[in-house]
């Protein structure tokens, strides 16, 4: 057993033993989650110097068969862009256990349980290399947080956390039959296998399978994302979720979309995907400006931040679809800030509505009168979230910009819309939030920081500053594999060689004006 | 090394320590660590700029790599210096310094707790110093957009300081988003040059821009020059961009005087003079420069003529002045812009610091038809005002005759109607300012406070500042910036010496005449002319503009359409449209979810296990 294999066994261990646990004694269960958390955790970091060493190839790999016939096989392993996505999941869940530590009153051990249960998951998804075995952790993950939304949420939780399920069942159905089709026609569940196949010509796929097998995929990941039209179930799933079912939803579940994206849409169908690109490019900028002029007018704190992660995550399908590797490096990048300041600002929130019982914006104000440290670490998020310099988002955002500026101009130009916008909803937010006068009931329940909150926030205040400041302990691996993905949907691409332009032509090519 | 990372490490530091512990600290404390933060990088700045001399050409110290993508890109925590630095470091560290001084007085008595936040003004303070100065230093456009946005997030922190006040807080938020809208500008202008140069180090851009002579080059650079001028018309408040200055006044006034006077708004300038390499490559750019600035002075002079807060008219003043730093860049006389920079920090720095004493003297009173005769009370405040006022009317040689008169010169040059218009505007600006200082200081007072004069921490920097307006125009900026910037166009004309010096003398003249002593004219005057009076007045009605035309279009829109009519309108009617049908067909989904979760859920996986494992099966078959 690797030290990769040990990262789905503890949590998913920890689970069924936490399920054993006396239910009379809440104290026993966070501290026994919190502690197989933070042993996940500090064991994740042992990926990262072998990892770091040569993060274009995989590393810590199982490969063995699972069921016989068909053959689906236990293959996983960790590279240069599965590395820190792993390692954002075994961060956010012992601070998840943390911030639920008062919060959660009712079945406190099945709560527990099934955040490890969710880690257990969300890694297997990072890690899996057998398509079938992919699936499986994909759905894996997608249980609990039914459960999370379902039975701990607020008033409307049945409802979003049903439409949460069929949403994202209904992109995974569309995945499973384009796997089994895979499977059909490639006789093996196996990516790498699958990949080397393709590549050498045994397995072909003619065109009009290719484009329906990339869409199945891609609206599979694309609900998960959520790429603008197909986003509405996350408002209402982050409404209605508690805390710490926000955070992990955000932070990461909208990362295996992502994820997905990267690593199985764009090797196994690289043409159909670079030919589909200014669709899609085109949904994710409309998903930006969308997302960000929606967040702009809601009254709700948590449905405000859900439509600002649509706008973020906008940004991550332009850069991946970008076809470039600063776009894509910037892609990679940007889904590991909005995992820690989205992360941040669900958990800020979540305080916020611990204190005043409530996620109205109207019902707030002045709170940086009574709680000014929880104050100033709002702010600092949300300048990380609009992307000031020297916090973590800038850096994402600029070289997705910078990406989809070398492909087309007016990509960038669209998108950095989105840049402005995200100031006015965000910092529209702080202001009746936490300036002016303070209410009564503010006042009067409105505590500032304790050490526990403390505890959750700093880890991630600090990696905001670190990410912002010294991207190259990050971006480094990320960069190797994705040269690899790059290379791979290279492969069947062909090189134009266009004439040489006048003037006139050359300024419309930059501008791309037709 | 000379260690360049010091000059900004400083303040920074100030920032942290009074940031984190300044909540505990007495207020001796905060401003020993705020002021002696900024002292100090004063104090490297003036050692390393003598060691380093004599900086003809750009020194650059590299620290780590900030940020890196593949081989392509790869951007440097990169600090240089070169003589354009070298103004820019002492005028912000210097007039920095001085006004720290100030507000330890002049922020003494702010009532609430833990002093009226005077820990929390004074980390912001120096976390301003450290962007200003990594906007200065920065050896890249994209360290220098850190700084930009940074010096912008500071403005909006300071702007809103009072907090609990909603009309501070919008300020806030105005002045950020609308930077934000001239950020856009700067940052599509980045994404331009490394497309085009493959790297944004500004030796690198500058050394391949003298070389690109075809018209293709011509067309991207001068696309990138217009980008980049709506960045600086965005921080620098520029038309159409300026709106959020005036307001910006919500701030304690010694903000004003540091950041919306005598720094952060002149970041605009120095990043066009930085760019000079570019710009010299894109003469359409350049006159759109030139004309962008002078109409923006014309139009902030006459807004300047007509408002009763005396900060509303410095304001004004200073979109205005920066209008003319922009002419002097458009038409090629970058040092002239450059040397203006300085002069303007020297005397509008003093305006503003000498209006807050005589806010603080009056007790927060700021309507000029509230003042009068405070010429006797307030002696010192007055005098140094009356230099100031002289500095800005461009009484001969001090420092704002001598600043302007080389802006001037070299628009004549370009163009003798900009001259025209620029001495027109030269003689608004030497009306609106006498007039202020003829309503504060002549007559009768019309108030009911009970003026004081300021302590000594207050006036020692205004006499300072005094003196530096009155003579600090003989440090020879121009000559100094030669060897980076070009030489100014020759030819001293004195006739159009004569000409500006009279305009700004017609304009003290006029203010004399209407407010000492005529005292009934401006209100015939106003009368007169009612219909233009209230469109200036009111500011051309601009921001009222700019609300009904794209402000709640938008917020509405947004609101009715896209979230109510399209979010839940169309995409979830299509999905609970769906779901209906489905349950109607099914009837499966109806008796689940009348039942727990738990069924619910336990259902759903044997159901998913089970298409599972008969797809698996079938596959298999094959």
């Amino acid at each position: 057993m690797t030290l990769l294999d040990a990262l789905i066994a503890i949590p998913a261990a920890g689970f069924l033993i936490t399920l054993l646990l006396p239910r009379d004694n809440p104290g026993l269960v966070r501290n026994f989650t919190l502690f197989v958390s933070l042993v996940v955790f500090l064991l994740s970091l042992g990926l990262i110097g072998p990892v770091q060493e040569n993060p274009g190839v995989m590393h810590f790999e199982t490969n063995v068969p699972w069921i016989d016939y068909p053959a689906i096989r236990y293959h996983v392993g960790v590279d240069g862009m599965s590395l820190w996505l792993i390692i954002l999941s075994t961060l956010l869940t012992p601070i998840c256990i943390l911030v639920s530590w008062n919060y959660i009153q009712k079945r406190v051990k099945e709560f527990y349980a099934f955040l490890l249960l969710l880690l257990a998951g969300v890694t297997g998804v990072f890690v899996a290399l057998d398509l079938f075995l992919f699936y499986v952790f994909w759905e894996v993950s997608l249980v609990p947080m039914y459960f999370l939304i379902g039975v701990w949420g607020h008033d409307r939780r049945i409802y979003a956390a049903v439409k949460f399920f069929l949403f994202t069942m209904a992109g995974s159905v569309l995945m499973l039959g384009a796997i089994i089709v895979l499977y059909l026609k490639g006789g093996s569940f196996d990516l790498p296998f699958l990949l080397d196949s393709m590549a050498k010509g045994g397995l072909v796929l003619n065109p009009g399978q290719q484009f329906w097998m990339f869409l199945a995929f891609f609206v599979a990941f694309a609900v998960k994302v959520p790429l603008f039209p197909l986003h509405t179930w996350l408002p209402d799933a982050h409404g209605e979720a508690p805390t710490a079912g926000s955070i992990m939803l955000a932070s990461v579940l909208l990362k295996l979309g992502a994820y997905g994206l990267v690593r199985v849409c764009l090797p196994l169908f690289p043409r159909v995907a670079r030919e589909n690109a200014d669709w899609i490019i085109g949904l994710a900028i409309i998903g930006i400006i969308y997302g960000a002029l929606v967040a702009m007018v809601q009254p709700n704190m948590k449905r405000l931040v859900a439509y600002s992660s649509v706008s973020h995550l906008g940004f991550v399908v332009l850069g991946i679809f970008s076809f470039t590797q600063i776009g894509l490096d910037g892609a990679v990048y940007q889904m590991l800030n909005h995992g820690i300041s989205t992360g941040a600002l669900f958990m800020l929130v979540g305080y916020l509505y611990e204190r005043r019982h409530s996620l109205e914006i109207a019902d707030f104000g002045g709170v940086s009168s009574v709680a000014p440290w929880l104050s100033v670490m709002f702010v600092v998020t949300t300048l990380a979230s609009i992307g000031l310099p020297l916090l973590n988002n800038f850096v994402g955002e600029y070289l997705v910009l910078q990406g989809a500026a070398q492909v087309n101009f007016t990509y960038a130009v669209f998108a950095a819309i989105g840049v402005i916008l995200s100031a006015c909803y965000m910092l529209w937010l702080v202001q009746r939030t936490f300036y002016g006068e303070t209410p009564h009931e503010v006042a009067h329940h409105m505590k500032d920081f304790n050490a526990r909150e403390w505890a959750t926030m700093l880890p991630l205040l600090a990696l905001m500053v670190w990410m912002g400041v010294y991207s190259q302990s990050f971006i480094p691996a990320i960069t190797a594999s994705n040269s690899r993905t790059l290379d791979m949907t290279r492969q069947s691409a062909v090189a134009s060689q266009p004439q040489a332009p006048g003037p006139l032509a050359r300024l419309k090519e930059i501008f791309h004006v037709r | 090394m000379h260690q360049l990372w010091l000059i900004p490490a400083f303040p920074l530091l100030g920032f942290l320590i009074n940031g984190i512990f300044g909540k505990k600290f007495s207020k001796r404390a905060v401003s020993l660590f705020a002021v002696g933060s900024v002292l100090l990088s004063f104090l490297w700045v003036v050692k390393t700029l003598m060691a380093i001399s004599p900086l003809e050409t750009l020194y650059t110290e590299h620290y780590f790599t900030w940020i890196a993508s593949g081989a392509a890109l790869n951007i440097g925590f990169d600090l240089s210096v070169d003589r354009l630095t070298s103004v820019m470091l002492l005028v912000v560290t210097g007039i920095g310094s001085l006004i720290h001084i100030y507000a330890t007085g002049y922020m003494a008595h702010e009532p609430g707790p833990n002093h009226g936040g005077y820990y929390r003004f004074f980390s912001y303070l120096n976390l301003f110093m450290f962007f200003m100065l990594i906007l200065v230093l920065a050896a890249n456009y994209l360290l220098l957009f850190v700084g930009w946005e940074g010096v912008g997030l500071c403005s909006y922190l300071l702007i809103g300081f009072y907090f609990v006040k909603k009309s501070a807080t919008n300020a806030g938020i105005k002045a950020f988003v609308v930077n934000r809208i001239g950020d856009f500008g700067f940052s599509l202008a980045i994404f331009l040059i490394f497309i085009q140069f493959g790297s944004l180090d500004f030796q690198k851009v500058f050394a391949q821009a003298g070389g690109l002579a075809d018209e293709v080059q011509a067309g991207v650079i001068t696309a990138t020059c217009l980008l980049l001028m709506v960045g600086a018309a965005g921080k620098s408040a520029q038309v159409p961009l300026y709106v959020w200055l005036p307001d910006a006044m919500e701030g304690p006034t010694p903000v004003s005087a540091l950041i919306h006077a005598a720094t952060m708004v002149t970041a605009g300038v120095y990043m066009v003079a930085r760019s000079a390499p570019l710009f010299n490559h894109a003469p359409i750019a350049m006159e759109v420069v030139a004309v962008i600035g002078l109409l923006t002075a014309v139009m902030a002079a006459t807004i300047g003529m007509t408002q009763n807060d005396i900060k509303k008219v410095y304001a004004y003043s200073t979109v205005s002045q920066l209008g003319y730093m922009f002419l002097a860049c458009g038409v090629g006389a970058y040092s002239a812009g450059i040397y203006h920079v300085m002069t303007h920090a020297f005397f509008k720095a003093l305006l503003f610091l000498g209006a807050g004493s005589v806010i603080h003297a009056l007790q927060g009173e700021q309507d000029l038809r509230n003042m009068g005769g405070l010429r006797s009370k307030i002696p010192v405040t007055f005098l140094t005002l009356l230099c100031a006022s002289l500095a800005i009317a461009g009484f001969p040689y001090t420092s704002g005759f001598m600043s302007k008169d080389e802006i001037l010169v070299a628009a004549h040059h370009h163009s003798p109607a900009m001259f025209w218009i620029g001495v027109i505007t030269a003689s608004m600006t030497a009306f609106y300012v006498w007039r202020a200082l003829f309503l504060c200081f002549f007559g009768r007072y019309r108030g009911s406070a009970h003026p004081h004069e300021s302590p000594l921490v207050i006036t020692l920097p205004l006499g300072v500042l005094a003196l530096l307006s009155i003579l600090g125009g003989f440090f020879r900026v121009p000559v100094w910036l030669e060897p980076v910037l070009g030489k100014a166009p020759e030819g001293h004309d004195p006739a159009l010496v004569i000409i500006s010096v009279a305009a700004g003398l017609i304009g003290i003249f006029l203010a004399w005449l209407f407010y000492v002593a005529k005292p009934g004219l401006p209100d015939t005057f106003a009368r007169a002319l009612k219909g233009l009076y209230t469109l200036v007045y009111n500011k051309y009605f601009v921001d009222e503009a700019y609300d009904a035309v794209i402000i709640r279009p938008v917020v509405d829109g947004s609101r009715t359409v896209l979230w109510k009519g399209f979010d839940v309108g169309v995409v979830d009617g299509i999905v609970n449209g769906v779901g209906s049908v489905s349950r109607g067909v099914g009837g499966i989904l109806r008796t689940l979810q009348g039942g727990s979760i738990r069924n619910y859920a336990a259902l759903t996986l044997l159901g998913a296990v089970l298409v599972l494992a008969a797809v698996a099966f079938t596959g298999g078959a094959q």
